[in-house]
């Protein structure tokens, strides 16, 4: 079986990010990209699959600037086998990836797809919905489990409330949730040898999908700071001041 | 007349990147919960030892065509530097073994490499450098620890003190007299590896100030027997030449490690002092504290540069001993003074030993005296400016 990881890569979970000052967007200059963490799980339990002996080969896939080539290789050195960029400068919004994942499902017919349920960057939370919806594959998003047998696939996802299992018929769209797993790092001998693995290069327009944005941001702004709390004496006093002065009871 | 063979490589932006985000994500997960324990216990962090194996830090500059990584000096300076910002012990451990590989894989005959090196490079046989003695560390021509010509072997007499990984490790470089009649005295030296057998003892663990956690040893040599194959290049004579060979990359190394330890005192002053607040505001915004962190922060910057221009003049193959001096002796000092800082900016918690700083603190001054004092810095560097400067 082939599994297939679409990863994309977002600032760094680390960095602290700032609005750009004109309102359109955040600021992207000197700022430190890394694989979206979610993304990475994905990676590492297509791995674990492999090394499994469930799968046979992985492919990671990035849509982005030429940049996310540097994204790939993180993966390729973690272990994926290898790599396609679907080069783009437009940031494409989910159902936009979503239809360029689905036309590379086609060619590369993988058995089963992981994806982050989420990126860091927009959290939108849509992609594999939309990539399962469009291929009329069945999903289990959110899994902190996976279960490979006989052809079938057990998916512990986490729900509001507690765990919920469902059984997939292959192939199948997979969302990650946190604590799916905890990704390796790369050792220094892959990162090396992952330069020798292949990337392919395509293009959106030679698989015949628009990028065009369908959605407009009109003002992206910084949330508000949070003002320090107070401290109350008794519980009367609280009450008195969530009444009184904050309206909520 | 020298037989080295050097194969430095190029080096690749994107590529250390990758390297540097691997070994941060090792830090961050595997090493810092741990470090403070490991410290106050002077731990050996056997765990993080072998996880320095499947990072593959022990073949990091052993060159490829050896098992190694083949890294460039520039790379692996950026790798130490990294991880003395999170606990500067560690590199210790990869840092003799490396210098102690790269005598064999610099002045080593082609069987030597070829029988040694692989080893070296995935950890299987780890070790470190024995040239110090208990009179003499400075004047290393002075040594007295004596190898006797038997046969087919060695045989080796002495006492070597202040040995990294002396008692984890299990092979090291050991500089000894073959000739002690010898005139110039440095044709009288050789340098053999000296794997651990009968006749090779440790004899006691090294209590020190810092650098705790790796293992410093005193070793003691009773007709040690060694097979006369482990002699470095095959040829008697050559060994001052063998370890001063690699003392430009360790000047690099042990500068790198005070880059890491003058950033870690620089960051945390600069964290700290916006949550720590006095007379109504952050301490950052009293300027007396500013006036440290702008020191700080210079003298960090000043010390990498000089520490990536003499790794980019050793990687081109170019002359810099006097780089390498100088970014041993300014960052090191960097070290000491930032950490000095941080614990001033820190008050009292900078003396406790539940924060980082005082680990810096005592950390700190072995960059000035390890690889050369940097009072032998300062002179090599005067020379240097008189030779290169002729009137
Ligand atoms: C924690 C630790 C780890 C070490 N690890 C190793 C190791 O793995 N392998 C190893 O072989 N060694 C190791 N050493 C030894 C280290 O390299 C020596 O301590 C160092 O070279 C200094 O030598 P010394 O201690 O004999 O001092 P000395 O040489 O006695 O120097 C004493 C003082 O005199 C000054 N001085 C000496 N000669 C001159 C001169 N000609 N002109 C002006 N000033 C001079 C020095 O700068 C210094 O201030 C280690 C030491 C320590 C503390």
């Amino acid at each position: 079986m082939k599994i297939m990881v679409p990863i994309k890569r977002v600032v760094d979970y680390n960095v602290k990010i700032r609005v750009k000052a004109d309102g359109t967007g955040v600021d992207l200059n000197n700022v430190k990209m890394s694989m979206n963490p979610f993304d990475e799980i994905a990676v590492e339990e297509a791995i674990r699959l492999k090394e499994a002996g469930s799968a046979t080969e992985i492919v990671a896939v990035s849509i982005g600037p030429q940049q996310a080539q540097e994204t790939i290789r993180t993966a390729l050195a973690m272990g994926a086998d290898r790599g396609i960029l679907i080069k783009t400068d437009t940031d494409a919004e989910p159902l936009t990836v979503a239809k360029l994942l689905k036309a590379l499902c086609a060619e590369e017919k993988p058995g089963l797809v992981i994806l982050g349920k989420q990126a860091i960057d927009n959290d939108c939370n849509q992609t594999g919905q939309m990539l399962a919806a469009l291929l009329q594959w069945p999903q289990g998003t959110f899994a902190s489990k996976l279960a490979l047998s006989s052809g079938k696939l057990a998916v512990t996802r986490e729900v509001d409330g507690g765990l919920q299992t469902v059984e997939l018929n292959l192939p199948a769209i997979v969302t990650t949730d946190l604590r799916l797993n905890e990704p390796r790092y790369a050792s220094l001998p892959n990162i090396m040898k992952a330069k020798k693995k292949p990337i392919d290069e395509k293009t959106p327009e030679a698989l015949g999908i628009d990028t065009a944005p369908r959605l407009k941001t009109l003002k992206v702004v910084e949330p508000p700071k949070r003002q320090s709390g107070v401290k109350v004496k008794t519980v009367g006093e609280l009450v008195d001041k969530l009444r009184n002065e904050v309206g909520i009871i | 007349m020298s037989t080295a063979v050097d194969t430095r490589p190029v080096h690749d932006e994107a590529e250390d990147e990758q390297i540097l985000d691997a070994i941060r994500k090792w830090l961050e997960r595997d090493v810092k919960p741990h470090v403070l324990e490991l410290e106050h216990k002077d731990e050996y962090p056997q765990k993080m030892v072998e996880q320095m194996m499947e990072l593959g830090l022990f073949g990091a500059s052993i060159s490829a065509d050896y098992g190694g990584l083949g890294l460039s000096a520039t790379t692996y300076a950026k790798i130490v530097t990294t991880i003395s910002e999170v606990w500067m012990s560690l590199t210790g451990i990869f840092n003799s073994h490396l210098i102690m590989a790269a005598a064999v894989q610099r002045f080593g005959t082609e069987e030597q490499k070829r029988k040694w090196l692989p080893k070296f490079a995935t950890g299987e046989i780890r070790g470190g450098l024995a040239l110090t003695e208990p009179d003499c560390g400075t004047d290393l021509q002075a040594i007295r620890t004596r190898a006797v010509r038997q046969g087919d072997h060695y045989v080796i007499n002495g006492t070597k003190t202040w040995i990294s990984n002396g008692i984890k490790g299990s092979c090291y470089a050991l500089l000894v007299k073959t000739d002690p009649e010898a005139q110039p005295r440095h044709k009288g030296m050789s340098m053999f590896l000296a794997p651990k057998g009968p006749g090779f003892r440790v004899s006691r663990k090294l209590e020190k100030l810092g650098y705790k956690g790796i293992d410093s040893a005193e070793l003691i040599f009773e007709d040690y027997k060694v097979p006369a194959e482990n002699l470095i290049g095959g040829v008697e004579g050559r060994g001052f030449h063998n370890a001063v060979g690699g003392l430009e990359l360790g000047r690099i190394n042990v500068a790198a490690r005070g880059v890491g330890i003058a950033n870690a005192a620089l960051k945390e002053s600069v964290a700290y002092s916006q949550i720590r607040k006095t007379m109504g505001k952050p301490i950052c915004q009293h300027q007396a504290i500013q006036l440290k962190l702008g020191d700080m922060a210079t003298r960090c910057e000043a010390a990498r540069l000089l520490v990536e221009q003499a790794a980019r003049a050793y990687d081109k193959g170019e002359r810099c001993d006097m780089e390498a001096g100088m970014a041993k002796l300014f960052a090191s000092e960097a070290a000491v003074e930032n950490s000095m800082e941080a614990m001033r900016i820190h008050g009292g918690y900078g003396y406790s030993k539940e924060f980082n700083i005082e680990r810096y603190y005592r950390d700190a001054p072995l960059m000035c005296i390890g690889e050369g004092t940097n009072e032998m810095q300062r002179i090599i560097i005067a020379r240097q400016l008189v030779e290169r400067n002729p009137v």
